[in-house]
């Protein structure tokens, strides 16, 4: 019997992924919370799981209904799920960034991770308990 | 692992705000730097903020038709720009550096703004350390995976 990581481990293993992403574009709105023009970004938990079922990386689909059109795939890709912001308060000088929203975010982000890593954990305990059959 | 990333982001927030701030310190040192001329009189400083990105976003402008599948790899100081406000032009004939007029040039700085500056600049600098501390807390459970 060969055991595959990938499904004893379910979901949790890309969920930490995720979480992992998602924290790194929050962290780069906050540290962008003084820049002229920056539009904050979030990663959209729903879309990127579709993504992810679907098996269709891109989640800007442009038809071409003549030979002649460019191939826009390679020009606008935004990651799945990659979004920018609607901010609540647009400020004068184009930035989007609410840096208290944006903590908020983090913060909640963090705790979603501990929670993805806790079961993650949980999967290899199982594992160990398995292989050691006490 | 994207969390590494978080470090070089947070870390060059800090960097950014610690250069704001540096120039919020030197602008309220030299708050009543006063000259003879218009040249040689101190002008506020002000740091120039801008997204840095990946190289290969770099080398398509940075724009929204980039491949840009990372939302950016922290905050860059591109330059230090002085203020073109008015300098305020006393007329002090006793001053020792007044000029043949008998007038002395302040600097533009001002001091309320610059406090405000000052406070936001603080503020933002803990933000940064925030999040690199609950990043290192988060990649420090993850080293705990398996036991």
């Amino acid at each position: 019997m060969s055991l595959s990581f990938d499904r004893a481990l379910g979901v949790h293993e890309q969920a930490l992924a995720f979480r992992a992403e998602r924290a790194s574009v929050l962290a780069n709105n906050i540290a962008n919370a003084d820049t002229p023009n920056f539009k904050a970004r979030d990663l959209d938990f729903a879309s990127v799981l579709e993504a992810q079922q679907s098996g269709d990386q891109r989640s800007v689909q442009m038809t071409r209904t003549h030979a002649n059109h460019l191939q826009v795939e390679s020009l606008i890709d935004q990651a799945a799920g990659l979004r920018y912001r609607t901010p609540s308060q647009p400020s004068i000088d184009g930035n989007t960034v609410e840096v208290q929203a944006e903590q908020a975010r983090y913060t909640e982000n963090a705790v979603d991770f501990q929670a993805s890593f806790t079961f993650l954990n949980s999967k290899f305990k199982g594992l160990m308990t398995a292989l050691r059959g006490d | 692992m994207s969390l590494d990333r978080i470090f070089d982001i947070a870390g060059s927030g800090m960097n950014a705000q610690s250069v704001r701030l540096n120039t919020t310190a030197s602008n309220i040192a030299n708050a009543d730097t006063v000259s003879s001329s218009i040249d040689q009189t101190y002008r506020a400083r002000q740091a120039v903020f801008a997204t840095m990105f990946n190289e290969q976003q770099q080398a398509l402008g940075g724009s929204l038709f980039a491949p840009d599948d990372q939302a950016g790899q922290g905050v860059n100081v591109v330059g230090v720009v002085e203020s073109d406000a008015e300098l305020q032009a006393r007329y002090e004939p006793d001053h020792p550096m007044a000029n043949e007029e008998g007038y002395v040039y302040y600097p533009n700085v001002n001091v309320v703004e610059e406090m405000a500056n000052m406070m936001a600049a603080s503020r933002a600098y803990q933000t940064n350390v925030e999040i690199m501390n609950t990043a290192k807390t988060m990649l420090q459970r993850v080293l705990t995976l398996g036991q």
